[in-house]
């Protein structure tokens, strides 16, 4: 109570920001690989209901099995699955920069700049490889 | 007595208890399940790429041999948890009024259940063939 007595002595005026949040600092990288670290997860979150789909397609038969083939293969599936494996590389990635942190290792300024540089830029390739690859072993014989 | 000397914080005195003990084993499970997760995330995209394009018999065939589908229920049960745990925290982060954090973190708990369940019946059916 008497924090809050002297609070209302001083400075019952000003307006102050009682808990700083995300709107009060400038953004930075790591700050927003955070964020996208947390959205990543609650996508992959949902994103478990296509895989389920897939599974319970390929054990109830083909033609349940070729509805999802459709889907996938659709624009909007391609799209989906795109952004799908870009959250699940980077979910991953991210991961493992935590796991780092986790060591007590990586925190310098250069250093967390870096390891958070590389999770975007990592997942971004390996997206774009494992894409390509996936094509190419679509285009080939079956 | 004061909080001070006692180390009590208001909130345990006024509800007559302490913490729950079990403050950081979600946490460090979060962990387990992120090193788990790795190996059985490469494993689970080299499943799925081997797997685009095939026919239905194939993916069936393929899907219920021992090893790949050993490989997709373990990523299943690890992610189950891993995401059960993780969505928590995101409603725990924000959602304050009492009835929809409750809802909410029951609503978590089905759809983790359903999800997870109903992958592992499908694996298990064509591994099984039943």
């Amino acid at each position: 109570m008497t924090e809050l007595e002297a609070g209302a002595s001083t400075g019952a005026q000003r307006t102050r920001p009682l808990s700083p949040h995300l709107q009060i600092y400038k953004p930075m990288l790591t700050m927003m690989m955070s964020i996208v670290h947390r959205i990543t997860g609650g996508a992959l979150y949902f994103g478990m209901l296509l895989l389920a789909w897939w599974l319970i397609a390929a054990a109830a038969g083909p033609n349940a099995y070729a509805n999802v083939e459709w889907f996938m293969g659709s624009l909007i599936g391609q799209l989906v699955l795109f952004g799908y494996t870009w959250a699940l590389l980077h979910h991953m990635l991210g991961g493992i920069r935590h796991l780092v942190w986790d060591t007590i290792h990586g925190f310098e300024p250069a250093e967390r700049e870096l390891l958070t540089l590389a999770t975007l830029i990592g997942s971004i390739t390996l997206t774009l490889i494992l894409w390509v690859v996936g094509y190419l072993v679509m285009g080939g014989p079956r | 007595m004061s909080p001070i000397q006692t180390m009590r914080t208001p909130m345990r005195r006024v509800r007559g208890l302490g913490t729950a003990r079990s403050g950081t084993g979600q946490f460090w499970h979060q962990r387990i399940t992120s090193v788990a997760g790795i190996p059985l995330t490469i494993g689970l995209l080299l499943i799925i790429t081997a797997l685009l394009g095939r026919s239905h018999a194939a993916v069936v065939q393929i899907l219920g041999s021992p090893l790949v589908a050993i490989t997709v229920l373990l990523f299943i049960i690890n992610t189950a948890y891993h995401m059960w745990i993780g969505m928590q925290e995101i409603i725990l982060d924000y959602i304050h009024e009492e009835k929809w954090k409750l809802l909410s973190l029951i609503a978590n708990t089905f759809f983790v259940f359903v999800v997870s369940l109903a992958s592992i019946y499908a694996i298990l059916k064509l591994s099984f063939g039943v």
